[in-house]
């Protein structure tokens, strides 16, 4: 099979993960990972389907093993990243860290559907068969993480801690 | 296909939404127009070698080039992994022991301060690590000591040899402080070679410290405390953050 294919997906897997994990070198470090799961599990994909769904899936479940993990200390490969430039403090940026600072307080889950969303453009049943979640449940984490972030970008900082507002029935 | 505009209510919350996905767009934009790294492409070409292998009806022309793409690009890939290995060896110790002694310094400075020791107090925690996150230029989260009888103090922005550096302060329920000194480490070209090390003990300096690099940035745990104690909060702040 010619690479090509698994190539040109590689810039948003890059993406996503830069903004699924924050860093670059985890970023880049999970997309290895990915890579190589795929490698091992080639007999797994139909030829003809999705294969960008199926990549995103398998990075899905790479990152959800990886946070039951201890945190992965192996050396990572860094090429064509940028070194981190010493940046004049301008507006756009400063707004940028406050907005990966925020989605990182985000659950995981709900990054995840926030970002297949925004970043992506999967349907919502393409993210449900990534996930492996019902679309209902998409639907609703998609709601939670957009208000979620808005509000912790508005400094409305929400509970960390969800408690659900039940009305007490006497 | 627009698989969201669904669940919106109404045009202000559709507004609000599209100028969060915007933003969220343009948020690592320029990853998409990065050259793809040499180690990711030796992935991607190995396992689309195996998927070539395993298909029959590929003609062998196809297999002998998938096979000679992913032989030259895993040559490649393996001289720089080879460099980038020596290269984080070499350059560990001597910078980063400077960066423990500043820790250290830093410690000693800012710890016995009764009425000053921070700058933003732990009740302004979302504003310290907002602002910190800026001056810093990375996403920071204040690690939660609670479990080992620490509780955040606050924190302030320093000076480092290197650039900005951040200072957190944490406190026991005796007055005891130990504060956690973090900020952006190596050599900026090529930022591999700071990439991380393992946890480092070091008792120059006016108080002892456990120092270490994850991911480019330099982490050192100081305090007047045991080795042990130290240990276990600096294990503890590495799982956390």
């Amino acid at each position: 099979m010619d690479p090509g294919p698994l190539v040109e997906h590689i810039p948003s897997l890059r993406r996503y993960a830069r903004a699924l994990t924050g860093d670059a070198w985890a970023a880049d470090d999970l997309v290895q990972d990915t890579l190589e799961r795929a490698c091992s599990k080639w007999r797994l994909w139909i030829v003809g389907s999705d294969l960008r769904a199926w990549l995103f899936t398998i990075m899905h479940n790479v990152f959800a093993s990886q946070l039951r993990r201890a945190p992965p200390r192996a050396v990572v490969d860094v090429d064509g990243d940028d070194a981190p430039e010493l940046h004049a403090p301008d507006a756009g940026h400063e707004q940028r860290i406050d907005l990966q600072r925020c989605l990182l307080l985000l659950p995981d889950d709900q990054r995840a559907v926030l970002l297949l969303v925004a970043l992506e453009d999967l349907s919502y049943r393409q993210i449900a068969r990534v996930l492996g979640i019902p679309a209902g449940t998409v639907m609703s984490r998609l709601s939670r993480a957009r208000s979620r972030l808005h509000a912790l970008m508005e400094g409305e900082a929400a509970p960390t801690v969800q408690r659900p507002s039940l009305r007490r029935l006497k | 296909m627009n698989a969201h505009s669904d669940t919106d209510r109404d045009d202000s919350s559709q507004r609000d939404w599209q100028r969060q996905r915007e933003a969220l767009r343009a948020l690592h934009r320029d990853v998409l127009d990065e050259p793809v790294p040499v180690a990711l492409l030796a992935a991607a070409s190995s396992a689309a070698r195996r998927q070539g292998q395993r298909a029959r009806w590929l003609g062998w022309s196809g297999i002998a080039a998938a096979v000679l793409i992913a032989f030259g690009i895993g040559w490649i890939a393996n001289g720089q992994w080879t460099l980038q290995r020596t290269g984080a060896a070499l350059a560990q110790t001597p910078g980063n022991r400077a960066f423990a002694h500043e820790a250290a310094v830093a410690h000693a400075v800012f710890s016995p301060e009764k009425r000053h020791p921070v700058e933003v107090a732990a009740a302004e925690q979302q504003h310290l690590v907002q602002w910190l996150s800026r001056r810093l230029d990375r996403p920071l989260k204040v690690p939660d000591l609670s479990a080992e009888g620490y509780a955040l103090v606050g924190g302030r922005l320093l000076p480092g040899d290197d650039g900005v550096r951040a200072q957190f302060m944490f406190e026991d329920p005796a007055g005891r402080r130990v504060t956690l000194y973090l900020g952006a480490v190596g050599d900026k070209a090529a930022p591999s070679t700071a990439h991380e090390s393992a946890f480092r003990f070091s008792s120059q300096g006016p108080v002892p410290s456990f120092y270490w690099v994850d991911r480019g940035f330099g982490y050192a745990l100081a305090g007047d405390a045991s080795r042990e104690l130290l240990l276990r909060l600096a294990t503890s702040v590495y799982r956390q953050l």
